[in-house]
């Protein structure tokens, strides 16, 4: 254990110099996620660099999604749930009690596995976000705000005749992107997304992923996968979990055509997973 | 076995021999529980078709009340014989207004005044409740006394049994109410049109009265309609926000499922307990008034809370944590997930908890036993902290009466309650149908 989490911190240095001179926007040391007896995280140290996408990969229960909840504490609604370790946002605690959890996670955007819209028109999704920040000031600036959302989650020219009908009444792609559009309507630094195509038929997923690769410009991305081809397609970074551990984290590239760790290669090639 | 020994035509060796899964005891077996099933519900629907069937045909004759149409002279002489309502108020109000109705009764049917057991006889019947009624009339508007007025009188409660056919004629008249005389008039003016039976308004309208045909559910209606009333103020919102709380803010602790625990208990207690309940706290403790909606409205809601807290935390159960996990990655407060997209998509359900347990406080009758709304209440109450009935108890005190006329009424108020009742829960229905998600 010891061992292993001072691998990770070595490999945390490493990677700092890896990571394209991006600066680094999250940063997990150590981190350690508890559900009641059970621990679920064995101390993972993981730099996110900004305005890129970061993989997390790893066979299921591997504790991939949840260190993505607990970069915006969304673990804090599971009972019994406890993370230790320190992990950053722009080099503050995000445990911090200090921190306010609701303006914690403004900053850090999520975008669920099953589209998850709110039943309600699909303008009232996009401009819930803003409304509750007080994020426009007139209902022009609203309108603005959730007509670019909709442009950047590549979805108004869809919807440009139905903003007001149920953002449940569209198809599964769909739904998806109103969600991404949702998250971004808010001006999130970090947008995690947590599988967000596993729900989504092959078209659906190409054109979620042509967006990833656009919000990229804006945004930090962390999103978890099941998918490597999915992972060598959108990221820059990819970070392989395994029983709770981080087994590796490098370039996509490297990631894929070298990996250093042999489970990793085992994965990554279909071995066992 | 036996089916392969029975047909020797098959050729033994086209097909190899068919394992026994037993096919034919599963069917069997499934068609065996059909007919339970079917049983069961014709047993059911035997019962509520019997009950429905003594209800409605003892009842729907309550709607329809026999009365005569007299032309009713209003003379001065008989309603102020000495000429003083100029000064005194008090005379329009006590003078003797079935005189009034017993002569144009008489002029009508040709009886002489002079003919003393006649007049006695003529005078029962129409009701009593005549007296009020050219009361009210004279009272209203003094100039029409002097005139004649057409007006339809209810007759007695005997008639009106009798004119619908609830009295057996048949035997001597010594043993029935009504005599020989007063059928024969009953017919005469039947023959004329004067006699027909009218739309009961009196039975909505009119308070508790010995006399059955001035005696009606108008009391009850308030009494209840106030109860409904301070039920839905103070259980919804009370019930809404425990629930609130217990599901959606507190920690799981022992407390809270102690609390549970106990709200299940609450919602099995015998309704019986809440009245004393009621009785001791609300009535000895608080000094609050004794058959007052207000207390027969907060026992019912001490009944209601525990239903409407289980209905409502399983509405909020039934929120998907999707919407949850959205409301709070956009950045939403807690409260604002909750008041903003859990509540709006619990509200259907809670909605329908809330009308199924109006349904049950409107029905119930034993706590308002013991807090005294079993009373006799001829005025209509103002304010909830007048006395008052309701309709089940007066279901119960009309089940105690013994006369025909009485037992019609008993039924009648039967229907009344179960067409509010049925009314509610199709609503409740409505409303589940209407507005239920499926995620």
């Amino acid at each position: 254990m010891n061992l292993m989490t001072e691998r990770n911190l070595e490999k945390a240095v490493n990677d700092k110099m890896n990571a394209q001179g991006n600066t680094i926007k999250m940063q997990g040391k150590d981190v350690t996620v508890h559900y009641g007896d059970k621990q679920a995280l064995f101390g993972v140290s993981l730099d996110v660099p900004e305005k890129m996408v970061t993989a997390l990969i790893g066979p299921s229960g591997c504790g991939k999604s949840t260190f993505l909840r607990s970069l915006n504490r969304m673990n804090d609604t599971i009972e019994g749930c406890k993370v230790g370790g320190l992990l950053t946002l722009d080099d503050e605690d995000i445990y911090n009690p200090k921190i306010d959890v609701v303006e914690l996670r403004a900053r850090v955007g999520m975008v669920f596995q099953k589209p998850n819209p709110f039943p309600k028109s699909i303008f009232e999704n996009v401009a819930y976000g803003p409304r509750i920040h007080g994020l426009a000031k007139n209902r022009q600036q609203l309108d603005e705000i959730v007509e670019k959302s909709l442009r950047r989650a590549s979805l108004f020219e869809e919807v440009k005749d139905r903003l007001h009908e149920a953002g449940t009444g569209l198809s599964g792609g769909q739904q998806q992107r109103l969600c991404i559009a949702r998250a971004i309507a808010v001006s999130p630094e970090v947008i995690l997304m947590d599988e967000p195509c596993s729900a989504l038929d092959p078209i659906a997923t190409a054109k979620v992923e042509e967006l990833i690769d656009e919000l990229r410009e804006n945004y930090t991305i962390v999103i978890v996968t099941h998918s490597m081809q999915q992972a060598a397609r959108v990221s820059q970074r990819t970070a392989m979990f395994h029983l709770g551990n981080l087994v590796e984290v490098g370039d996509t590239e490297m990631m894929f055509t070298s990996p250093t760790e042999k489970r990793t290669q085992d994965y990554i090639t279909g071995r066992f997973g | 076995m036996t089916d392969i020994a029975l047909n020797p035509a098959a050729p033994a060796s086209a097909r190899p021999a068919r394992r026994d899964i037993g096919l034919k005891r599963r069917y069997a077996a499934e068609r065996r529980f059909k007919l339970y099933g079917i049983a069961a519900i014709a047993i059911g629907l035997f019962f509520l078709v019997a009950l429905m069937y003594s209800v409605f045909s003892n009842g729907y004759t309550a709607f329809w009340q026999t009365e005569v149409n007299l032309a009713i002279n209003l003379d001065p002489k008989i309603i102020d014989p000495d000429n003083k309502r100029a000064t005194d108020p008090n005379v329009l109000l006590t003078a003797n207004y079935p005189i009034l109705a017993r002569n144009a009764l008489a002029e009508k049917l040709g009886v002489p005044a002079t003919n003393k057991p006649a007049m006695r006889e003529l005078g029962k019947l129409f009701s009593e409740g005549v007296r009020g009624q050219l009361r009210d009339l004279v009272v209203a508007n003094p100039s029409l006394i002097g005139t004649t007025q057409s007006v339809w009188v209810l007759t007695g409660a005997d008639i009106d049994s009798a004119f619908k056919g609830q009295i057996d004629l048949t035997v001597d008249q010594t043993r029935r109410k009504v005599s020989d005389q007063q059928v024969e008039w009953m017919n005469k003016l039947k023959g004329e049109g004067a006699m027909s039976q009218r739309f009961n308004t009196g039975l909505f309208t009119y308070g508790a009265s010995s006399r059955p045909e001035t005696s009606g559910l108008g009391v009850a209606l308030i009494g209840s309609l106030y109860m409904m009333l301070i039920v839905l103020c103070l259980a919804l919102p009370i019930g809404v926000a425990a629930s609130i709380y217990l599901e959606e803010y507190a920690k799981k602790s022992r407390l809270t499922d102690i609390i549970e625990v106990n709200i299940n208990n609450l919602a099995a207690v015998p309704s019986i307990v809440f009245g004393l309940l009621g009785l001791a706290v609300f009535i000895n403790f608080f000094h609050m008034p004794r058959s007052a909606s207000l207390v027969g409205g907060m026992v019912l809601t001490l009944m209601t809370l525990p239903t409407i807290i289980i209905a409502t935390r399983a509405a909020l159960r039934a929120v998907p944590p999707s919407i949850r996990a959205a409301a709070l990655g956009v950045g939403a407060s807690k409260t604002q997930m909750v008041f903003h997209h859990v509540l709006p998509l619990a509200a259907p359900g809670i909605l329908t908890g809330t009308i199924i347990g109006l349904a049950h406080a409107l029905g119930e009758t034993a706590p308002l036993l013991l807090i005294g709304m079993v009373a006799f209440v001829a005025n209509s109450p103002v304010t909830p902290l007048d006395p008052s009935t309701a309709l089940p108890v007066q279901i119960y005190m009309w089940a105690n009466e013994a006369e025909r006329a009485f037992v019609e009424r008993t039924s009648g108020a039967i229907i009344v309650l179960l067409i509010f009742l049925a009314v509610m829960n199709i609503t409740a229905i409505i409303l589940r149908r209407r507005f239920e998600r499926r995620w």
